[in-house]
């Protein structure tokens, strides 16, 4: 690693100590890391076991709903796939997923040494393996785990055995971990950017990150109080939600999709940043609209706080409230077509190639279209009356997560594999893991607004006969698609393995700050800030 | 068995085939429905054309989207030679792309603007029907009639296990449909006794969340006779699958002869808990009662289910032992909740209950017979 030509290092004093000899071997080496590419790192793995095992939490529901009647699992065990599936899936797989990227790209994007507190970034991620290990160990307490919903709408969660409280409790941790990571990115984009790098000089991926963690930070302390409160609801005797003691069972839905709504932007606006990052590469040309798409990510967000209702259309509210919350939510189409209309723009009388980062983003803006058109749809409070809790709005939010974030996870893990491994992937795995991967995710989904639109509820172990051939579609594409991350994890491990030595800059048509640096980075980078003109 | 001698691989041909079949056995009934199911209400029919017309939006914006993506594709490729040009930055380009999406946005805000407000107006209705959800069934109460009942899945277990063939409206099926008259306004006011539920007919038009302690109203103007589904639309439990509803909707004479029938019922019940039962009759009831609420947690053979809290009954000391205690405990539950008390079920339906359980699974108890009269005395 430090054998790399000193003249590479921008900025960085290539320093005797800046090798790998000051950290501890083994596992120590991963339990007291304070470096944010080990933390960067150790996040990304958390988020792909997560990401698998919340799969074949998928796939469970999926074998059961094949065939109608009750083959494989019972109801109550069904319901609590489901509501894992989800937890683990958000809080899981893509939150510490976008976190991972942020560890490892965002000092390296604005030229800083490192997270501006290392030592509480360690505590962010070494906080999240129990809170898994809590919701998974749910499953074996009496009474079973979770299985009122990720939503965990009471009063139906107040009835439920312990799991849920190790539920409630997961929650609060992951949420610690969340709030103290963001913290760290705010300080860091704040305080320690190069000299010359100005806010609106920034990659872009790091203006989302900006602006998701505040996001986080204003949103997490909510869903922890209603969290809360559902706890003591559960054993102290609290009314909260329960309206014999002069409580409100809908108060809350009113506070979890306060936090829930902004939390979807949460998701996705880190994706929309790498996004940004790649279609620029790889069509050799410089974003569209720099300062638009700034703005755009910052009117989404504030959008995000007024939106919160349109999850409870039929929950029965006045007039009034329908319409504001229905305009509200359409508003948001116009800064996400400013973006989808400036990644256009980008690639128009580009010089395009499409190797795998590329792919994955011209699959993440297709399929992210279409949940953002569904999305759309389900705005239209009249046709939200129909859609409510059925497929169709299981479709619409797996478009805007799987498709849209998590296709952008993959396009950024195969843009920025040669940075962090030093050597390059292989292109025809990572090839075959995107059409496999794109194919059979619209087997396994595209059916869902069928099943939606003829009147299949979300979330229920068995369905009448006129949904059997869709549900059977459905399980055939989610198997291909579950087997075909096999291909990713393949291509991941052969990558760090081996594989083409990656030059500094491996995409032609790159231009942010990490691409300065030697492949694999460096364990300490930019000790001494570049200057950004 | 044959199958037994199968290998593995002879197996798998012999389900994949047989999964095939069915597969291929699917076209007898409406299969691969993909689109909404007739409408029969005027709300219902505008939610369809306003879906219609959004939707048609979407498609000629995606398809120029991407039409335009899709030639910067092939055109703009670094691989048959294209330079990129280096522009970007247009203030007027992107004050287009931001005001005709708007525009298009009160294209659309328009028509549903219109659709809320009609659809919200509950005022006048012909009758006024009190829906409550239950976990797991529903109970309908026609206000002005005086009369109501519960209306709960029909479909045999050995279906859904898979012991027995599917009916046509499996899962669709309940044993006392909501009955409405055709044309005419039904105001229903929406409420729940336990947990969050949503009454849901999608030809109707109409979901609406049934909250615990808060009334909604909605309303439908059904114009076409037939029998319509729906299911519960809110998670609501282990049976939230197994609680649908099924609303008909009667000729006008049709429907007063239906009504003036369930008003007689009402006459012969209310005489019902001092009149004296034979023990077949109660037993027989109590079965339907102890399958359509007992069931879901202490198993139709009485077996229980530990995990639910739910002792098996079998050999049960409640069940065998006073009944004085026994018709407690149904009525006002026990173990804080884990057994929910039933003092909604009539005292015809808790007698039978009741009785039932001390006479089945080989239950023998002393004091085999319960009237309904004992339970209204421990009512009070």
């Amino acid at each position: 690693m430090s054998s790399v030509p000193h003249d590479l290092v921008v900025g960085g004093h290539p320093h005797a100590h800046d090798d790998h000899a000051h950290h501890p071997k083994g596992i120590m080496r991963w339990i007291t890391t304070t470096n944010h590419k080990d933390i960067g790192t150790l996040y990304l793995w958390f988020s792909f076991t997560m990401f698998l095992v919340g799969g074949v939490m998928a796939l469970t529901i999926r074998a059961e709903l094949f065939q109608p009647g009750l083959q494989i699992v019972q109801p109550e065990f069904f319901n609590s796939m489901t509501t894992l599936h989800g937890l683990i899936m958000i809080f899981g797989a893509l939150m510490p997923g976008a976190v991972g990227f942020a560890n490892w790209l965002i000092p390296m994007q604005i030229g800083a040494p490192d997270m501006a507190f290392a030592r509480m970034n360690n505590w962010s991620f070494w906080l999240l393996p129990p809170a898994a290990i809590m919701l998974l160990l749910s499953l074996f307490v009496p009474g079973g785990a979770a299985s009122g919903g990720w939503t965990m709408y009471p009063p139906l969660t107040v009835q439920s055995g312990m799991g849920m409280d190790l539920t409630i409790f997961a929650v609060h941790i992951m949420g610690a971990s969340s709030i103290m990571g963001s913290i760290n990115i705010v300080t860091t984009i704040l305080n320690l950017r190069a000299p010359g790098m100005t806010l609106m000089k920034m990659p872009l991926f790091c203006w989302t990150w900006l602006i998701t963690a505040y996001l986080l930070i204003a949103v997490m302390p909510v869903l922890a109080g209603a969290v809360t409160m559902l706890l003591t609801d559960r054993h102290f005797g609290t009314s909260f939600f329960n309206a014999a003691g002069g409580g409100d069972p809908v108060l809350f839905q009113h506070v979890f999709w306060f936090f829930g709504h902004p939390e979807v932007y949460i998701i996705i606006l880190p994706a929309f940043g790498i996004i940004s990052e790649i279609i620029p590469s790889f069509s050799r040309k410089p974003l569209f609209g720099y300062a638009s798409m700034v703005y755009a990510v910052a009117a989404i967000a504030i959008l995000s706080f007024l939106v919160w209702a349109h999850h409870m259309f039929t929950t029965g509210m006045p007039a009034a409230s329908i319409l504001f919350y229905m305009y509200a939510t359409m508003l948001i189409a116009v800064p996400t077509g400013v973006k989808v209309f400036n990644w256009l723009a980008t690639m128009w009388k580009g010089a395009i190639s499409l190797e795998a980062p590329m792919l994955f983003a011209l699959g993440f803006l297709f399929l992210f279209v279409v949940g953002g058109f569904t999305g759309l749809i389900l705005a239209i409070q009249p046709i939200d009356i129909q859609f409510q809790d059925t497929y169709y709005v299981v479709a619409h939010f797996h478009y805007v997560m799987v498709a849209g974030t998590l296709f952008a996870f993959f396009g950024g893990a195969y843009y920025w594999l040669p940075k962090w491994t030093g050597h390059m992937y292989n292109e025809k795995l990572a090839d075959w893991h995107f059409w496999l991967s794109f194919i059979f995710f619209n087997v396994a989904f595209f059916p869902m607004h069928f099943l939606g639109l003829a009147g299949m509820p979300r979330r229920i172990p068995d369905y009448a006969q006129q949904f059997t051939d869709w549900n059977m579609v459905s399980t055939i594409g989610a198997f291909g698609f579950g087997l075909s991350q096999l291909v990713f994890l393949t291509a991941v491990v052969k990558c760090i393995r081996g594989g083409a030595p990656a030059p500094a800059k491996p995409w032609e048509g790159a231009t942010t700050l990490e691409w300065t640096l030697p492949s694999p980075a460096p364990y300490h980078t930019f000790e001494t800030p570049p200057v950004v003109k | 068995m044959v199958v037994n001698r199968m290998t593995g691989t002879q197996r798998w041909h012999w389900r994949i085939a047989a999964a095939l079949s069915f597969f291929a056995s699917t076209g007898a009934w409406a299969a691969w429905e993909w689109n909404f199911q007739p409408a029969v209400t005027p709300l219902a029919r505008e939610i369809v054309s306003l879906h219609g017309l959004i939707f048609w939006i979407c498609v000629v914006i995606f398809v120029g989207v991407f039409g335009t993506m899709f030639y910067s594709l092939f055109k703009h490729r670094k691989s048959i030679g294209h330079q990129a040009v280096q522009f970007h930055e247009n203030t007027t380009v992107e004050i287009v792309w931001t005001v005709i999406p708007f525009l298009i946005l009160l294209f659309m805000a328009y028509p549903a603007t219109k659709t809320i407000l009609a659809a919200h107006d509950t005022s006048s209705p012909d009758m006024t029907i009190k829906i409550t959800g239950y976990q797991w069934k529903w109970g309908y109460d026609y206000l002005q009639d005086g009369f109501g009942y519960y209306s709960q899945l029909a479909t045999p277990l050995a279906q859904i296990e898979g012991r027995a063939p599917k009916n046509e409206n499996y899962l669709l099926e309940v044993d006392n449909p909501l009955v409405v008259p055709v044309d005419a306004k039904v105001r229903v006011l929406v409420t729940a006794n336990d947990v969050i539920h949503a009454w849901w007919v999608p030809a109707l038009g109409v979901k609406q969340d049934a909250i615990p302690g808060f009334v909604r109203d909605v309303w439908f103007r059904a114009d076409k006779v037939g029998t319509y589904r729906g299911q519960c639309a809110e998670l609501c439990g282990k049976e939230h699958g197994f609680m649908p509803i099924v609303v008909e909707v009667k000729s006008k004479e049709d429907y007063a002869k239906w009504a003036g029938e369930q008003k007689q019922k009402l006459q012969a019940a209310a005489d019902d808990p001092n009149k004296v039962w034979d023990l077949k009759a109660l037993v027989a009831h109590g079965e339907q009662v102890f399958n359509g609420n007992c069931a879901a947690c202490h198993q139709a053979n009485g077996s229980g289910n530990t995990a639910l809290g739910a002792p098996p009954l079998v050999s049960d000391k409640v069940v065998l032992g006073p009944v004085q205690h026994q018709i407690d405990v149904v009525l006002n539950g026990q173990n804080n909740g884990k057994m929910p008390p039933w003092k909604h079920l009539s005292d015809v339906d808790i007698a039978s209950v009741i009785s039932y359980t001390r006479n089945s699974w080989g239950n023998k108890a002393s004091e085999g017979v319960v009237q309904p009269s004992e339970v209204k005395a421990e009512r009070k």
